[in-house]
C-alpha cells in the first residue's frame, strides 16, 4: 500500500533539504572567494 | 551418555533465521576476501555477524562496545579526524566551483527520503535510510542512530556494500544520462596557487559556517575538519599520520564488530532488510544520475564546457568515484585527465553529504 499522505510531507523536506544544502555550499563558495581574495 | 548429548543440546536452538545470519555473515567475509569489497569493514561485520547469531550467546561486551562507540556516536566521530586527515582539499580550493557538484550529488539522499516514505516507513526510519544515498559510513551511522532506527544494520551493510561496489554501480548509470560526445569533454587543469593561510582557515570557516547553518552536523563537520586542520597546520605532523593511520585502523577495526550487534536474526531477517537495499540503490542511482543531470544544466550557461561526468564523481564515496569518472573519461578518450577535477568534486561531497546528514536531522526533527 502507498502512503500517499506521508509522500506529500516528505516531497516537501526534499524540497527544503535541496535549497537549504545549495544555500549551504553557495554561501561556502562565497567564503572560500573571499578567502583566496584575501589570502592569496 | 546423556551428559555427550547435552554438550551438543544447544545446536538444537538454532533458528532457521539465525542459519541465514551466518550464512550471510559467510558472503559478507568471501567478498571481503575474494573481491576485495571495503574489507576493513565487510569483515569485521560478516564476522561479528556469525557471531551474535549463535544462539543463546552471551553479547555483553559486543552490547557494551556498540553503546560505547555507536550509540554516543564516538566511533563515527572519531573516524571522521582521520578521514579529513587524509583529504587534500587544494583541488576543491582551485577550483570552488567544484562545490556545487557535491550539492546536487546528494539528490538521491532526498528523493530516496521520500520514496521510502511513500512505502510505508516512518519518517525517521525514512530519513535513517535515504541517508545511505551519503555514500558516507560515517554519516549513516550518526544519522541513523540519532533516530535510533532499528534497521541500522541493514542500513550498514548496504551503505558500506554499496561503496564498495560504486566502481559497478556508476558506470551504467553515467553511461544512460550522457552521450559519447559529452564523456569526451575535456577539462584543462590550472591548478590555481592555494596559500598555507588558506588552507589553514577553511577547515576552521567551514566548521563555523556549516556548525552555525547546521547545528546538526556541528560535530561531524567539525571532527572531519579537525582532521584537515592537522593535516594543513604543518606542525603536527606526527598527529597527522597517527590520525590518518593508527586512530582510523583502530575505529574501523572496532566499528565493523561493533555495528554487528544490529545484525542479530531478530533486526535483520525481515522483509524491510531487502527493501532498503533497494532504497540503498536507489538512492546511489539517483544521486549518480542528480549531480550528472546538473553538470549539464550548467553547461547550458557556461562558457568553459564542464565534462559531465564530473558531477557523478560529487557522490561522498572517496576516492572510488573520482577514479571511475577519470577512468571512464580515459576510456572514452586516452588524452583525458579528469582526476583532478574529479577529485575537487568528490571532497566537494564528503563535505556536502554532511551538511545533508544535518539538514535531514534538522528537518525531519521539525516535523517530529
Amino acid at each position: 500500500m502507498l502512503h500517499l499522505d506521508a509522500f506529500g510531507v516528505a516531497l516537501k523536506l526534499m524540497g527544503q533539504g535541496l535549497v537549504g544544502i545549495f544555500a549551504v555550499i553557495l554561501l561556502l563558495w562565497l567564503f572560500i572567494a573571499l578567502l583566496r581574495r584575501f589570502c592569496p | 551418555m546423556q551428559w555427550f548429548f547435552d554438550l551438543f543440546a544447544n545446536v538444537a536452538n538454532f533458528t532457521w533465521q539465525q542459519g541465514l545470519m551466518l550464512v550471510i555473515g559467510g558472503v559478507l567475509i568471501a567478498l571481503a576476501i575474494t573481491k576485495n569489497m571495503e574489507p576493513a569493514l565487510l569483515l569485521p561485520m560478516g564476522f561479528g555477524a556469525i557471531l551474535v547469531n549463535l544462539p543463546f550467546v552471551n553479547t555483553e561486551a559486543l552490547a557494551t562496545l556498540f553503546e560505547a562507540g555507536i550509540a554516543s556516536e564516538l566511533f563515527p566521530l572519531l573516524l571522521f579526524i582521520g578521514i579529513g586527515a587524509m583529504l587534500d582539499f587544494g583541488p576543491l580550493l582551485s577550483n570552488p566551483k567544484l562545490l556545487l557538484f557535491g550539492a546536487a550529488a546528494q539528490f538521491g539522499i532526498f528523493f530516496t527520503l521520500a520514496f521510502a516514505s511513500l512505502l510505508g516507513f516512518s519518517l525517521t526510519d525514512a530519513a535513517s535510510i535515504a541517508i545511505i544515498g551519503a555514500a558516507d559510513g560515517p554519516t549513516s551511522i550518526y544519522v541513523s542512530n540519532y533516530f535510533g532506527s532499528h534497521y541500522q544494520g541493514a542500513i550498514l551493510v548496504a551503505a558500506y556494500s554499496y561503496m564498495a561496489l560504486v566502481p559497478i554501480v556508476q558506470p551504467p548509470i553515467i553511461r544512460a544520462v550522457t552521450t559519447k560526445k559529452e564523456r569526451q569533454i575535456r577539462m584543462d587543469y590550472q591548478p590555481g596557487t592555494v596559500s598555507k593561510r588558506t588552507r589553514i582557515l577553511f577547515p576552521i570557516l567551514v566548521t563555523v559556517l556549516v556548525g552555525t547553518l547546521a547545528p546538526k552536523s556541528a560535530e561531524l563537520i567539525g571532527f572531519l575538519m579537525f582532521g584537515n586542520l592537522i593535516r594543513e597546520c604543518g606542525v603536527l605532523r606526527s598527529l597527522s599520520e597517527s590520525a590518518q593511520h593508527e586512530l582510523a585502523n583502530l575505529i574501523t577495526l572496532l566499528l565493523g564488530l561493533s555495528v554487528s550487534f544490529q545484525m542479530r536474526a531478530e533486526l535483520f531477517v525481515t522483509p524491510e532488510t531487502l527493501l532498503i537495499l533497494a532504497l540503498g540503490l536507489v538512492a546511489f542511482v539517483m544521486d549518480t544520475a542528480g549531480g550528472v543531470l546538473f553538470a549539464k544544466v550548467l553547461n547550458l550557461f557556461c562558457k568553459n564546457k564542464v565534462n559531465p561526468m564530473i558531477g557523478a564523481a560529487g557522490i561522498s564515496a572517496f576516492p572510488m568515484a573520482s577514479r571511475v569518472v577519470h577512468q571512464m573519461g580515459r576510456d572514452e578518450d586516452p588524452f583525458n585527465y579528469l582526476l583532478m577535477h574529479a577529485a575537487g568534486a568528490n571532497v566537494a561531497g564528503q563535505i556536502a553529504s554532511v551538511i545533508a546528514g544535518g539538514l535531514i536531522i534538522t528537518l525531519v526533527e521539525k516535523l517530529l
